[in-house]
C-alpha cells in the first residue's frame, strides 16, 4: 500500500516536471491582476486587453521566434495576495518578466518581491508617486502617477473654472497620493482646497461623506476611485441633490459603464482618461487604435472596458518589445532593454525616463491624457 | 444644522437595514448560540436572488423582494438541516468551524456563479430624489426604510405574540423540557435558522438595488451584524434593533464630523467601549453566570 502511494507520487512528479519542459519553447509573461474583489471589473478588462495583445503578437510570429504565453493570476484586490502572486509567478512559473498589479497598494505590496528575485515588472495601472520613487530599479510604469496626471489636468483648468475644490478619494495609496499631488498643483494655480474626504475601498454607502461635501462652499468635487464605487457615488450624490461640478481622475472610470449604470446621475461629470476610444482618429496611433477596438468588439467584450483594457494591451506590447530587444527571455537582460525601447502604443510612443533616487531609478513613461465630459448620456471630447 | 439633519436622515435609513441584519443574527447567534459566519453570505445571497428575479427574469420589483426573502429562508433551512442538525449538542468550536467552512464555500460559489464584476439592479422608483427643505433622499431608500421597519415589526410580533414564537423561546431556554411538552424541537431549530437567514436575505434584497451586488459584499455586513448583536446584548431582539440604529448613527456622525477615513471603524470603537463598561451589551437583562 505504501509502495503504491510512493509510485503514484513519483509518477505524478515526473509528469509535472515534463509538463514544464514541454512548455519550455514558449516565453512566459506573468500577469498579476485583481480578477475578483472590489477591483474585479478593472482587472478583468486589463487581462482581456493583454490577451488581445498576446494573440496579435503570436499571430505575427511571436517574440524571438517563440510564442508568448500569459500566466494570469488573481490577486483578489488584496495587497497580501498581490505579493503572494508575484512570488508564485517568479518562483513556481519562472516568468522572466511580469505585468501588474492594477492598484497602487497592490503594486507596492508586490514590489519587494521584484527586488528579492531581481525580476522586472511593468506597472500598467497605479498612480501613487511612491512606486517609482522608492529606488526599485525593477519597476517600469506606463500609467501616469498622480503628479503627471495633475500636470495634465492643469491644461483643462480654464474650461473647468474651479474656485474652490473638495476631494473625495479611495482610502489607499492611490487616493491619498492623488489628493496630495492635486491639492499641491491646484494650490499653485490659486485654487482654494477645501475638504479632503476618504472612503474605504469596499464601502458602498457614501452618503455621510457626500452630505458633508454637500454642506461645504466649494464648487467642484474631484473624485478618485474605480468604476464600481464611482457608480454608487454618482447615484448617491444625485439623490442627495448635490449640484457641484464632479471631475474624476485615475483612468479607471469606464465612462460608458457609468452612463449605463448610473444613468442620468452621470450627466455633467468630467473624467480624465488615457485612451479615448470614442474618437480613435484623435489618438496617438489611429490605425492601431482602430484595429484594437475592432479586435475588442470581435471578441465580444464590453465596450465600457476599452478605456481600461488599453493599458493591458500597451503593457504586453511594451514587454514584448523589451524581450525582443534583450534578445533572450532573461530577467536582467529584459530589465536593461526596458530603458531602450520605444514602442508605438495606444496611449502614445512609450519610452521610459528615470524617476527616483540616483543609481536605482525606476522607469516612468510620461503618459498622455484627455478630459472627457458626459453630456446627455453621450461622451464629449473637448478640443485641446 | 442642514448637514446634521441630512446625517440624521441617513442614519435612520441605514439603521433600518442594520437592524434587520442584527435581529436575524441575534436569533441565531444569541438564542441558538451558533456563531453564524454565513450571515453575511445570506445577505449577499438575498441580493443576488433579487438580481436574478428582478433583473434577469424581469419580475415585478416587490414580488422579487418577497421571492428573494423566501429563497434566503430556504437556504438557511438547508444549512441548518444539512450542516448543523448532525452536530447538535456539539461544542461551540465545532459548529464555528463548520460555519467558517460554509462561509468560504458560499462566497466562492457566488464568485463562480455570477463572476467578480459588480451587478446593478434597476428599480422602478423615480430617480429624482425626495426633497424636504434642506434634506434630500432617494425614493428607493425611503422604500427600503419602510419595508425594513415593517419586517422588524413583523419579526417582533412572530417572536413575542405567536405560538411559534413561544415554542422557539421555550426550545432555546430548555430543549429537553420543550420536547417533553410536545414541541417538535427539530423543526423549531430549522425554522429559527431559516427565519434569521430570511432577515439577512431581506437586508440584501433591499440594499442590492441601492448599492451594487458583489460576491464579497457579505464580509462587511457580517462584521457589522456581529457588532450590532454584541452591542444590543445576545438574543435581545429590541436590543438588536436599537443597536442597528446606534451603529448607523456612530458611522454617520463619525464620518461627518470626525474622519471619513475611519467610518467603518467608528462602530467598533463604540463596541469596545460598551464591552469595557457593560460586557453583556447595552440592553441585556442581568444574567446569572455559572
Amino acid at each position: 500500500m505504501r509502495n503504491t502511494t510512493q509510485i503514484c507520487t513519483f509518477v505524478a512528479s515526473v509528469l509535472l516536471a515534463t509538463s514544464s519542459i514541454a512548455n519550455a519553447d514558449v516565453i512566459k509573461i506573468g500577469v498579476n491582476q485583481p480578477l475578483t474583489g472590489p477591483f474585479a471589473a478593472s482587472g478583468n478588462y486589463i487581462v482581456e486587453g493583454a490577451e488581445l495583445a498576446a494573440k496579435e503578437i503570436n499571430e505575427n510570429g511571436g517574440v524571438l521566434g517563440e510564442q508568448i504565453e500569459l500566466v494570469i493570476e488573481d490577486n483578489k484586490s488584496n495587497p497580501t495576495e498581490a505579493a503572494a502572486v508575484a512570488e508564485k509567478l517568479i518562483v513556481s512559473d519562472k516568468v522572466p518578466v511580469m505585468m501588474g498589479a492594477w492598484g497602487s497598494s497592490l503594486t507596492l505590496a508586490a514590489m519587494p518581491k521584484l527586488m528579492q528575485y531581481e525580476v522586472p515588472m511593468l506597472v500598467e495601472t497605479s498612480s501613487s508617486s511612491k512606486i517609482t520613487r522608492q529606488g526599485n530599479p525593477y519597476v517600469f510604469r506606463i500609467s501616469p502617477p498622480s503628479w503627471v496626471e495633475a500636470q495634465l489636468f492643469k491644461t483643462y483648468l480654464p474650461q473647468l473654472n474651479i474656485k474652490k475644490v473638495d476631494f473625495l478619494a479611495i482610502n489607499n495609496d492611490w487616493g491619498i497620493g492623488t489628493i496630495n499631488d492635486f491639492s499641491e498643483a491646484l494650490g499653485k494655480e490659486g485654487i482654494e482646497v477645501g475638504l479632503k474626504e476618504m472612503m474605504d475601498q469596499g464601502a458602498q454607502d457614501l452618503s455621510a461623506q457626500l452630505s458633508k461635501i454637500k454642506a461645504s462652499d466649494s464648487d467642484t468635487i474631484i473624485v478618485t476611485t474605480a468604476v464600481e464605487q464611482l457608480t454608487l457615488l454618482l447615484k448617491q450624490a444625485a439623490s442627495l441633490g448635490i449640484t457641484k461640478q464632479i471631475v474624476t481622475t485615475g483612468g479607471s472610470q469606464n465612462p460608458d459603464q457609468l452612463i449605463d449604470q448610473a444613468g442620468s446621475a452621470a450627466n455633467g461629470t468630467s473624467h480624465m482618461v488615457f485612451f479615448a476610444p470614442w474618437k480613435p482618429e484623435m489618438t496617438a496611433h489611429p490605425d492601431q487604435a482602430e484595429a484594437f477596438i475592432k479586435a475588442w468588439e470581435d471578441a465580444g467584450y464590453a465596450k465600457a472596458g476599452l478605456t481600461e483594457s488599453y493599458r493591458g494591451y500597451d503593457g504586453i506590447k511594451v514587454i514584448a518589445a523589451a524581450i525582443e530587444k534583450a534578445g533572450k527571455a532573461d530577467p536582467a537582460a529584459i530589465k536593461d532593454a526596458m530603458w531602450e525601447v520605444e514602442v508605438p502604443a495606444l496611449n502614445g510612443m512609450v519610452s521610459f525616463t528615470k524617476d527616483g533616487p540616483e543609481g536605482r531609478e525606476s522607469g516612468q513613461y510620461m503618459t498622455n491624457g484627455t478630459l472627457i465630459k458626459i453630456v446627455d448620456g453621450k461622451i464629449e471630447i473637448p478640443k485641446s | 444644522m442642514d448637514q446634521l439633519l441630512q446625517h440624521l436622515v441617513n442614519t435612520i435609513i441605514m439603521g433600518g437595514t442594520y437592524a434587520l441584519l442584527g435581529i436575524g443574527l441575534t436569533l441565531i447567534f444569541g438564542i441558538m448560540r451558533i456563531v453564524n459566519f454565513t450571515h453575511g453570505e445570506l445577505y449577499a445571497f438575498g441580493a443576488y436572488m433579487m438580481y436574478f428575479f428582478a433583473t434577469i427574469l424581469g419580475m415585478n420589483f416587490f414580488v422579487s423582494i418577497a421571492f428573494a426573502i423566501a429563497a434566503g429562508m430556504l437556504l438557511g433551512a438547508i444549512i441548518e438541516f444539512l450542516l448543523l442538525r448532525p452536530k447538535r449538542g456539539a461544542d461551540i468550536d465545532t459548529t464555528m468551524l463548520i460555519m467558517i467552512g460554509a462561509w468560504i464555500v458560499m462566497q466562492n460559489t457566488e464568485h463562480l456563479a455570477w463572476g467578480g464584476i459588480a451587478k446593478s439592479i434597476t428599480s422602478p422608483l423615480p430617480e429624482a430624489p425626495l426633497v424636504i427643505g434642506p434634506v434630500s433622499v432617494s425614493w428607493l431608500r425611503v422604500m427600503v426604510l419602510v419595508i425594513a421597519l415593517a419586517l422588524i415589526a413583523a419579526s417582533y410580533m412572530v417572536i413575542n405574540r405567536t405560538k411559534l414564537g413561544k415554542a422557539m423561546r421555550a426550545t432555546f431556554q430548555d430543549s429537553d423540557t420543550a420536547a417533553l411538552m410536545g414541541i417538535n424541537i427539530n423543526s423549531i431549530y430549522t425554522m429559527t435558522f431559516g427565519f434569521g437567514s430570511a432577515l439577512a436575505a431581506a437586508a440584501g434584497a433591499l440594499l442590492g438595488p441601492v448599492f451594487v451586488v458583489t460576491p464579497t459584499m457579505g464580509d462587511l455586513a457580517s462584521l457589522k451584524a456581529f457588532a450590532i448583536v454584541i452591542l444590543g446584548g445576545l438574543g435581545n431582539i429590541t436590543g438588536a434593533a436599537i443597536g442597528g440604529f446606534i451603529l448607523a448613527f456612530a458611522e454617520e456622525i463619525g464620518a461627518g464630523y470626525i474622519s471619513s477615513g475611519y467610518r467603518d471603524a467608528m462602530g467598533f470603537v463604540i463596541i469596545i467601549i460598551v464591552l469595557l463598561f457593560r460586557p453583556t451589551g447595552l440592553f441585556a437583562k442581568a444574567e446569572r453566570v455559572g
